[in-house]
């Protein structure tokens, strides 16, 4: 349980997405908006991305993370957002799932 | 997500205070809004929920579909007062998502001893609320008994609007206590704000009981925040 009352600011995807942009670089900023059945994350976690596939944050166990790296990316590219629906069911479409056989949707959203 | 939108959310975030960051997740546009910021219709029946709750979620509204991200600040419980019933309730409100700090000048009772694994302040309320401000997401429970102690960090509570506002006291405690608030400068709606005597009635005896009313009566006003508003409008 995370109870600390004040901004961990080190770790914080939307403080660092912040700071990446005030450096002038490109940001993609994913988020979990919807889940079902056990998901790691919950709804509202923050996965934060650059240009170069440096990321903050995190919208899974690690379990999804490489795939929204690699869609963030031409999120940035084409500055068009994407719904992303990652689990057990998906696994043809996506080549990943969640092992805990959860389900969650990932919006990706360039900065600006 | 707007670059605007990001700093004004971040702002919030750094200063403690609630925002809901909205999102059309059709044409991805955004925008945040503030505690006390009206939005009209279903979106802002929506919105209000979310502050309510802290939980985030879609919602559709006027036809289309709206992801809100609620930002609240984490909500802690300032005790002052290391007494018998802060021992119990340190302890149950980090466990229920509270966290807790406790502040009380007698060294004989602020001891980590006493207190192991709790933020604790053997300094009087002036000096740690100097440097760690009240706010709106903090409760307050005052149960050293002791004028000298309490009263200051009432009237420094009911100033900076926090959620929950408590005094350890009998009626006949409380009505002596109105009169020093009052002579501090406290308006009457103000001090109507304190719970006193403090808890919620479940008939508590023991320390750890008054600890479980004392909990139970800050979670209450947590989860009801700004309904008492409303119903005074009403």
């Amino acid at each position: 349980m995370d109870n600390s009352i004040y901004l961990d600011e080190a770790r914080d995807p939307l403080i660092i997405a912040e700071g990446w942009m005030k450096d002038g670089k490109d940001v993609a900023i994913a988020t979990v908006v919807e889940t079902w059945g056990s998901a790691p994350r919950p709804v509202g976690s923050h996965l934060v991305i650059d240009a170069e596939g440096n990321f903050h944050g995190s919208v899974s166990g690690g379990c999804v993370e490489g795939a929204v790296v690699s869609e963030a990316i031409d999120v940035i590219d084409s500055g068009k957002a994407k719904m992303l629906e990652f689990g057990v069911a998906d696994e043809t479409a996506w080549q990943v799932g969640l092992s805990c056989g959860g389900r969650i949707k990932v919006y990706v959203e360039r900065l600006g | 997500m707007d670059p605007y939108a990001l700093k004004t959310l971040n702002a919030e975030r750094r200063a403690r205070r609630a925002a809901i960051l909205v999102t059309d997740l059709g044409d991805g546009r955004d925008r945040i809004v503030r505690e006390g910021d009206q939005v009209a219709g279903e979106l802002g029946q929506a919105i209000a929920k979310a502050f309510r709750s802290g939980s985030s979620g879609s919602v559709e509204a006027e036809g289309r579909t709206f992801f809100l991200n609620a930002h609240l600040p984490q909500p802690r419980l300032m005790v002052i007062g290391a007494v018998h019933i802060s021992q119990a309730l340190a302890p149950m409100a980090k466990i229920a998502g509270y966290p807790v700090e406790i502040v009380d000048p007698r060294t004989a009772f602020a001891t980590p001893d006493r207190f192991p694994d709790v933020a604790l302040h053997a300094e009087w309320p002036e000096d740690v609320l100097k440097r760690q401000p009240l706010d709106s997401y903090t409760a307050l429970a005052a149960v050293t008994h002791d004028p000298k102690i309490d009263d200051f960090a009432l009237k420094a509570a009911l100033d900076a609007n926090c959620f929950y506002v408590g005094a350890l006291g009998s009626r006949k405690t409380h009505a002596k206590r109105v009169e020093r608030l009052l002579a501090l400068g406290a308006s009457a709606d103000q001090i109507a704000r304190i719970h006193a005597p403090i808890g919620l009635d479940i008939g508590a005896a023991s320390p750890a009981e008054i600890a479980v009313a004392i909990l139970a009566q800050t979670i209450h006003a947590f989860r009801s925040r700004g309904l008492e508003a409303k119903g005074a409008a009403a």
